[in-house]
């Protein structure tokens, strides 16, 4: 019973939550996020490694935030970020791991 | 006596230490580059992995390995695509810059039958020069605006130079200079590394699946790979420099080329070019 009473007590605080709509990414949101995958573009772009997916979802946010839809600038550049950053990795790890391919 | 016995004793052994030291050659570390193993090595995975391929033809890419493919471009070789880009080319290379000078004096031969020996490493500069950024070189020194690396000039000239080349077998050399074996050394590194999102080296393609489709094209050896070029392909409805085929490569597995005649580019045409030393340049050459 008390167990029940508990369950309810749960939804009661949570279901008003999912109710609220998540706020909308601002213009300030989407240069924050912008900035940290440029940054990454930038290290994958001395590391002489970028990705063009990295570039195209760079291009998609800004694209996005001039047409002034900041929730998918911020979701683009959120993935520019991610994929500069798995091109760093590519590029660091390699450093070593092309001598498994050799010919020898 | 003993003391002195002892002292005469250990000079004698320096004295062998040194002479073993200085008489024989020195010791390979186990990761210094080795060109000439390199090329051996390289040369036997082929010829191993084809038995059936005669080691010249390599240098006819995926004609060598693909009987069908083979006729069909045994007929097309008939009146070859590239034969407009290797007239013009004869003829750009023929007509003089404004100062009256020619892209003859500025190659060795007159320009003629040099192909094989590009790329060259220029102890001067400290760094590789390919036939392409040779001939932009060369135009600039007399005044004339540089072509574009990847268009239809520059893959004219090099058609024709590559033509007056036929059948003469690439003799890249590695001076002994230890900037040109870096050079060496890292154009190997490029063409083992994994880039672009695609994660291919170029080895994934041309040393790991030669003969192997990839949607509808079929991958050519690395061995070769560089003789038969400038190509014409069907592709690219058009032709193509070997400046052209690295930037394609790199875009086509979702990596952002670098640019033109880039150091790593260059250097990645040494190694490719010294590793196939010995097998004739074809070019001008054709593909799908």
């Amino acid at each position: 019973m008390s167990r029940t009473i508990g369950a309810i007590a749960l939804a009661a605080v949570l279901l008003p939550a999912t109710l609220i709509p998540a706020r909308a990414a601002s213009d300030a949101d989407f240069k924050t996020a912008y900035a940290a995958a440029d940054a990454a573009e930038k290290q994958a772009g001395a590391l002489r490694n970028q990705w063009t997916t990295t570039e195209a979802a760079l291009a998609a946010a800004r694209k996005a935030a001039e047409a002034g839809d900041f929730d998918q600038a911020v979701a683009q550049a959120r993935e520019a970020e991610a994929l500069a950053k798995a091109s760093i990795f590519q590029a660091t790890s390699e450093k070593e791991a092309w001598k498994a391919l050799e010919i020898k | 006596m003993r003391a002195c016995a002892l002292f005469s004793s250990v000079l004698t052994a320096l004295g062998f230490a040194v002479f073993v030291a200085t008489a024989l050659p020195p010791a390979r570390a186990a990761d210094a580059p080795d060109p000439a193993a390199d090329a051996k090595a390289f040369r036997d995975y082929f010829v191993k992995k084809f038995p059936k391929v005669k080691l010249d033809d390599f240098v006819n890419g995926p004609y060598s390995m693909n009987e069908d493919m083979r006729k069909q471009w045994e007929e097309k070789e008939q009146f070859p695509p590239y034969e407009f880009a290797l007239e013009a080319g004869k003829e750009m290379f023929a007509t003089p810059f404004k100062n009256g000078k020619s892209y003859a004096d500025c190659f060795a031969n007159g320009g003629i039958g040099v192909r094989q020996n590009y790329p060259m490493f220029d102890e001067k500069e400290g760094k590789v020069v390919t036939l392409e950024l040779a001939l932009n070189r060369c135009r600039e020194a007399n005044g004339e605006k540089p072509y574009s690396y990847v268009k239809d000039e520059m893959a004219s000239l090099t058609a024709y130079m590559a033509f007056t080349s036929r059948g003469k077998p690439f003799d890249i050399k590695i001076p002994a200079d230890p900037r040109a074996l870096e050079a060496y050394q890292e154009g190997k590194r490029y063409f083992y590394t994994r880039r672009g999102q695609l994660n291919f080296s170029c080895a994934t393609c041309h040393v790991q699946s030669p003969g192997e489709r990839i949607r509808a094209e079929t991958l050519a050896p690395a061995l070769g790979i560089l003789n038969a070029m400038p190509i014409y392909r069907s592709e690219w409805s058009g032709m193509g420099t070997i400046s052209r085929r690295f930037t394609t490569c790199n875009s086509q597995i979702r990596g952002v080329p670098l640019e033109p005649q880039s150091d790593e580019y260059r250097n990645l045409e040494y190694y490719l070019s010294y590793v196939s030393n010995g097998l004739p340049i074809s070019g001008p050459g054709a593909r799908p």
